[in-house]
């Protein structure tokens, strides 16, 4: 025994920090000084001129940055509770079904094996205002003659937005709490409804906070991948119409791909992480909590 | 007796609405997905009709046909894009999931200073919106001449994949008793043949569950893949996907050829492992 001796958990995790550490943190420390420059793709010598907060001060000023900030939290929070509830919704009825148990877990996973970009194709078909089945089955059934402009009016296409997100992502909700219900031993709740309680009072006290931890792992897995909410909006309207489902993500790409200004882009960028970090620290703490409370070890 | 009527006659009640319930949840959850299998296999003008057409007059398979003919006709490289694709997502999988093993044994058995630091460290890596990490990528990637190559997306999708991979295995562990590897090593095992022999075995369904995450991320990812991937030699399906829109028209048929294509791998690959999924979390053999 000479020298430095790393303990186990330190070397199993090593290989996780290596890869990190360079496909992550270098990247983005670089990209950290970047906003602090004007760097233009177009102009590489801009790469070196220091701005200090030029960067930051504008975006602050910037009204249509404001609006495509605060669309994205509110799609976040409409899109989170709404999976959560149906997720929790559709695992209890699959859990409950007797028979095609298989059968229905799979076809519950099917619209997670959908790449977002598929989703924002295939909402983008079915909301389109002319040839889509939505408005083709709202039109043969009689409910409206007009074509409603579902991608074409501002209000609407986030409604379709948020519908695509919605129906994307309520699968990870729920195959989570449904393993969490198969794993959840039988004998409390046979006990609770020896004890006579109702079945309102059995889910409430001895179901739900044996699944929380589950549903606080999806919603968690989920804040870590909110951004992927990009490429559905991406390729249903774009930001469209005139900016009017503009999310912080489309506003970074458009700036750094389209205009070619990496530096402000770069700057745009650090809020969206940040955003992302303030979700995810804060479902990260409520499953904490939600541990101890089943006391399980943390 | 009549007590017992009026029970029987409320569970059959509720069994009814559960079915009615399941139903429309199904039927919600699959239309999407069958109107983009049946409108491949429509004629363009069968979906451009006013008044709609609901009954498909004719079946053709016209779409992947001119799909797989190649370019020119019509047709994008598909056979390129599904083996890229491929490659890339099995490799950064396996990678990943093999990281994540290590990553999530050390949390769910070890006690160490600053454990739940780290564990939220890595987290926030992986919150990092693809877009955002695509900046820095891009560029770095010029630089080192590795952009538009299977090497620097798979580098890149086992960075995005390993911090939730790690938590997915890191849970799944925990559900597996310590008491059952201690006995396996009182009985003689050591520690690394405790582990294969009787954590891996029980905590397997997670870890196949991870590496379906895994493999689905992968294969769907598009914000990075978009940026870091240029040409036929390494765009990926999700990419592909947008050589059917042009400036102002989109080819509604061959995209949904192509989105039929992209998910029949998905759908095998986890009808595959999803029997693996459950079976092992309802912990039969862990409460004895």
């Amino acid at each position: 025994m000479k020298g430095f001796k790393p303990s186990a958990p330190f070397l199993l995790l090593l290989p996780a920090f290596i890869v990190l550490a360079a496909v992550v943190v270098v990247p983005l420390l670089l990209s950290l000084y970047s906003s602090f420059t004007p760097f233009r793709l177009t102009k590489p010598e801009t790469f070196f001129v220091f701005v200090g907060l030029r960067n930051y001060l504008s975006i602050l000023a910037n009204t249509d940055f404001w609006w495509a900030f605060g669309r994205t939290v509110l799609l976040l929070t409409i899109a989170l509770n709404l999976e959560m509830l149906l997720g929790l919704g559709l695992a209890m009825l699959v859990e409950k079904a007797t028979r095609g148990q298989r059968i229905l877990r799979t076809l519950m996973m099917f619209p997670m094996m959908f790449s977002p970009i598929l989703v924002g194709f295939q909402f983008k078909f079915m909301f389109n205002d002319n040839i889509g089945l939505v408005n083709n089955a709202l039109q043969s059934l009689g409910i409206t003659q007009d074509a409603i402009p579902w991608l074409i009016e501002g209000h609407l296409a986030f409604i379709a937005i948020s519908i695509a997100e919605i129906w994307s992502s309520t699968a990870i909700f729920a195959i989570l709490i449904l393993a969490g219900l198969l794993a959840m031993p039988k004998e409390p709740i046979e006990a609770a409804r020896v004890d006579g309680c109702t079945p309102w009072q059995t889910f409430r006290y001895v179901t739900w906070p044996f699944v929380m931890p589950f549903a606080y792992i999806a919603m968690t897995i989920r804040s870590l991948d909110v951004a992927r909410a990009y490429d559905i909006v991406k390729i249903m309207t774009d930001g469209g119409p005139a900016g009017r489902t503009e999310l912080l993500w489309t506003l970074v790409a458009r700036t750094a791909y389209s205009d070619g200004r990496m530096g402000m882009a770069n700057a745009m960028a650090y809020f969206s992480i940040l955003l992302s970090i303030a979700f995810t620290v804060y479902f990260f703490n409520k499953l904490a909590a939600a541990r101890t409370q089943i006391g399980a070890e943390w | 007796m009549d007590e017992n009527s009026s029970a029987r006659l409320k569970r059959r009640l509720l069994g009814i609405v559960h079915r009615i319930g399941l139903f429309l949840a199904m039927l919600t959850i699959c239309l999407p997905g069958l109107w983009i299998v049946l409108s491949s296999l429509r004629p363009t003008v069968e979906i451009m009709a006013k008044p709609p057409v609901w009954i498909p007059q004719e079946i053709s398979f016209d779409a992947y046909v001119s799909m797989f003919s190649g370019i020119g006709k019509g047709g994008i490289p598909v056979i390129e894009y599904f083996r890229n694709s491929l490659i890339i997502s099995v490799t950064s999988t396996i990678i990943a999931v093999a990281i994540g093993m290590a990553g999530g044994y050390a949390f769910a058995r070890y006690r160490f200073r600053g454990k739940s630091s780290v564990f939220l460290g890595l987290m926030l890596t992986r919150t990092v919106p693809g877009i955002a990490l695509s900046l820095p990528l891009f560029f770095l990637y010029v630089r080192l001449g590795i952009i538009d190559t299977h090497f620097g997306l798979i580098l890149a999708y086992v960075a995005l994949n390993v911090p939730f991979t790690i938590w997915l295995i890191d849970g799944f562990f925990r559900q597996v008793p310590k008491d059952l590897a201690e006995a396996a090593q009182i009985d003689g095992c050591t520690r690394w043949q405790a582990f294969w022999q009787v954590e891996f075995p029980l905590a397997g369904p997670g870890i196949a569950s991870a590496a379906i995450f895994a493999f689905l991320t992968c294969w769907n990812e598009f914000a990075l893949a978009s940026q870091l991937t240029r040409s036929v030699s390494a765009k990926t399906l999700p990419v592909g996907l947008l050589d059917y829109t042009a400036e102002f028209t989109i080819d509604w048929r061959g995209m949904c050829a192509l989105a039929v294509v992209m998910i029949i791998p998905a759908l095998t690959l986890t009808y595959i492992v999803q029997k693996h999924l459950v079976g092992g979390l309802t912990s039969g053999a862990v409460k004895g």
